[in-house]
């Protein structure tokens, strides 16, 4: 067992998956000697090279666009973006070009490049650089769309990611980057699958449906609940897209009430998606409305009002205690 | 001055343009492009340019009647394609715009399967590892990037090959051609940028992408240049062939501009005459590439009237043989839909296709 920091469990899956594979790529920028913004490539490059470990010219849909060059020569791209709200320039290359490639050619390629995104807010930064934007590539068809939310999490599933043929999204929320696990890498028994979500803690009253940074808000709203003699279950979802709606559903059917939490606005978030998949599903077991807690229908704020903006363990619960009003 | 008294791009003294053919079919010499072609290689040219206009006017009409639902001619552009097109070795991988039917015929691609995406039946449909051919690309300048990344992955297998991309002249505006000319340079990427100057992006003229010549660009990120006479088969091919050995060989990549035009519409829902004048395309007839290389070919006594008979007869049956095979091609299933979204399983995609299906049985019954 081995003790390892969220974005250290990143470095250590992606330097897994290199020497694995000698086609895994590492791009993005500033990627190589910095070892990134967050350093969770670092040291990567002295290990293996200026060209598997590429510092790129900054330009985002650059990235991507060579990397889809470099996945139809059969390399495995792992990109990196360095904040969230500069996904965009690179938007049209993920969207346009990297989801729906493989279609055109009626299935003949193959493209299997990771986008590796840090996301979210919380660490009291400028513009641009808290943003949640999972649901413009939960909204596109041909991508996987996946968020991890602990260590240990972190380092199965990007190698999980790297080795999948299908192009995905990799959220990382980086104000958990920091967090600490012990994790133990020489076993591989307890993988579970990419796709899978997980019942992080059990309870009987109400789930909490959340996935990267709101999973440990949501362990905590859990905790603190207890106090107050409420059974709260918390699912790590873990993938956004596809859904394992057989988790979600099971746990929903036994508690009967559902709160979903996302920093992401509220309005048109991945929250929609899960309130209407449960309300057709679980309609009968339903004892409340699907209630959600998120960001408000406004840019992300200057810092200094970020902790009103984002979902925190007192907004979770005040919409657990909506949630038994009814 | 004002914007409309600019006009740069196309008014400045015509710079270099090289040129082995001239448009009354004279064979020219120019000292760094040499091109030495035995008459069966210059009459096998001929027949690739008739060959592939012929392909072009017939989806053209296919469209007409309502076979396509739409067709992007190459009209003009066939000297371009196929003396590019020709220039690349087995190795070499083109990535193409919506418009190189010629350069598709050359890697020899069906040409039954690019009807298939204007008839509405894929969005592509070929495997681009077969014919080292990858699939049209409809948003302008996308395919530039990964050429690039391509020509990355060439330099990390230690291969002797090289990409050419190819795009028009309205793309050269767009962020990702500008950012692949980067990439292309700092990794010095074996990589040829094949941009076919046809003078028009739909009806928005050359001078409202740039007011300096297109292959001048070149010099300002860190690599060569040229300009080459689009509608001259043999210039196209010796420009094409030296750039992709200067790549292949480790010099790095070279912008061509291929100076010609487009002589039909831009596809056929273009209306051409609400911003075009005549007089334009009347003059660029005179300079058709098919004509050039057909008046060289008499002149010289290499080819008979029975040669040029042939070939519009192997023409003619081409024709009729693609039409014959685009009405014959089938329409997709509806449950097709769902097919090769994704390599792996995807429950969700599972979920809907039970769903649509489950559907689709309650109206047999
Ligand atoms: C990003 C993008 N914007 C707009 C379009 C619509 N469009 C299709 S072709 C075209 C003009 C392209 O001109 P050019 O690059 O010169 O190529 P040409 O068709 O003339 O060969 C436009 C605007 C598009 N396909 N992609």
């Amino acid at each position: 067992m081995t003790i390892l920091s969220l974005s250290k469990a990143l470095n250590e899956g992606m330097r897994k998956a290199m020497e694995d594979d000698p086609k895994v790529l590492i791009m993005g920028e500033d990627v190589g000697k910095l070892g990134g913004v967050f350093r969770v490539t670092d040291g990567l490059q002295k290990d293996f090279g200026e060209d598997r470990v590429i510092d790129t010219p900054l330009a985002e849909s650059g990235i991507i666009g060579t990397a889809i060059g470099l996945a139809l020569r059969g390399y495995r791209p792992v990109c990196e973006i360095q904040f969230d709200g500069f996904v965009f320039p690179a938007a049209d290359q993920i969207i346009t070009q990297l989801a729906k490639m493989p279609m055109r050619s009626l299935g003949a390629i193959k493209l299997p490049v990771v986008v590796r995104i840090p996301c979210g807010g919380g660490i009291g930064a400028v513009e641009h650089h808290s943003e949640s934007p999972e649901a413009h590539f939960t909204h596109t068809a041909g991508l996987r769309v996946v968020a991890c939310s602990n260590p240990a999490d972190a380092y199965t599933m990007i190698q999980q990611a790297i080795r999948s043929d299908d192009p995905v999204v990799f959220f990382e929320p980086k104000r958990r980057y920091w967090e600490k696990a012990d994790i133990d890498t020489s076993s591989t028994d307890w993988w579970t699958p990419l796709h899978a979500a997980k019942v992080v803690r059990p309870g009987a009253d109400a789930t909490l449906l959340a996935y990267g940074p709101m999973v440990k808000t949501c362990l905590e709203a859990a905790a603190a609940a207890e106090d107050d003699g409420r059974s709260l279950e918390v699912v790590d979802l873990r993938s956004l897209n596809p859904l394992d709606e057989a988790v979600v559903m099971e746990s929903v059917r036994r508690t009967g009430r559902v709160v979903v939490v996302h920093e992401a606005p509220v309005y048109n978030g991945f929250g929609a998606e899960l309130a209407a998949r449960v309300t057709e599903q679980c309609f009968y077991h339903l004892e409340a409305p699907v209630l959600r807690v998120g960001g408000f229908s406004t840019p992300y704020p200057p810092s200094k009002l970020e902790e009103h903006y984002l979902p925190d363990l007192d907004r979770v619960l005040d919409a657990v205690d909506r949630a038994f009003g009814f | 001055m004002t914007v409309e008294a600019s006009r740069g791009a196309r008014d400045e003294a015509p710079p270099e343009l090289v040129q082995l053919l001239t448009p009354e079919g004279e064979r020219v010499e120019h000292p760094d492009y040499d091109l030495d072609l035995t008459p069966e290689e210059i009459r096998s040219l001929y027949r690739d340019l008739v060959l592939v206009r012929r392909i072009d006017l017939e989806a053209v009409a296919l469209q007409r009647q309502g076979e396509l639902g739409i067709w992007a001619s190459l009209l003009g552009q066939e000297a371009a394609q196929i003396g590019s097109g020709r220039a690349l070795t087995d190795s070499d991988m083109a990535f193409p715009t919506y418009r190189e039917h010629g350069v598709a015929w050359c890697r020899d691609v069906d040409p039954v399967k690019l009807l298939g995406l204007f008839r509405g039946v894929n969005h592509g449909g070929w495997d681009p590892k077969e014919h080292n051919f990858h699939l049209y690309t409809i948003v302008i300048g996308s395919q530039t990037l990964h050429a690039v990344g391509y020509a990355m992955g060439i330099q990390r297998d230690d291969a002797t090959a090289a990409t050419i991309v190819y795009f028009g002249d309205g793309a050269t505006s767009q962020g990702d051609v500008n950012e692949s000319f980067i990439w292309a340079s700092v990794f010095n990427a074996p990589v040829v940028f094949f941009c076919q100057n046809n003078q028009w992006a739909i009806s928005e003229p050359l001078e409202k992408q740039t007011r300096i010549p297109l292959y001048r660009r070149a010099s300002g990120f860190g690599f060569p240049g040229i300009r080459v006479d689009g509608n001259d088969v043999f210039a196209c091919l010796a420009v094409t062939r030296k750039a992709l050995e200067a790549a292949r060989t480790g010099q790095g990549p070279t912008l061509i501009e291929a100076f010609t035009y487009r002589m039909g519409a831009h596809t056929t829902t273009d209306d051409p005459t609400r911003y075009r004048v005549a007089s334009e395309l009347e003059a660029w007839k005179l300079k058709d590439p098919i004509e050039r290389v057909k008046a060289y070919l008499f002149k010289n006594e290499l080819a008979d009237q029975a040669f040029f008979d042939s070939v519009d007869k192997e023409a003619d049956q081409l024709g009729a043989d693609l039409r014959r095979r685009c009405l014959a091609m089938p329409d997709p299933e509806p449950l097709d839909i769902f097919d090769h979204v994704y390599r792996e399983p995807h429950a969700l995609i599972d979920q809907e296709r039970a769903q649509f299906a489950g559907y689709l049985e309650g109206f047999e019954k």
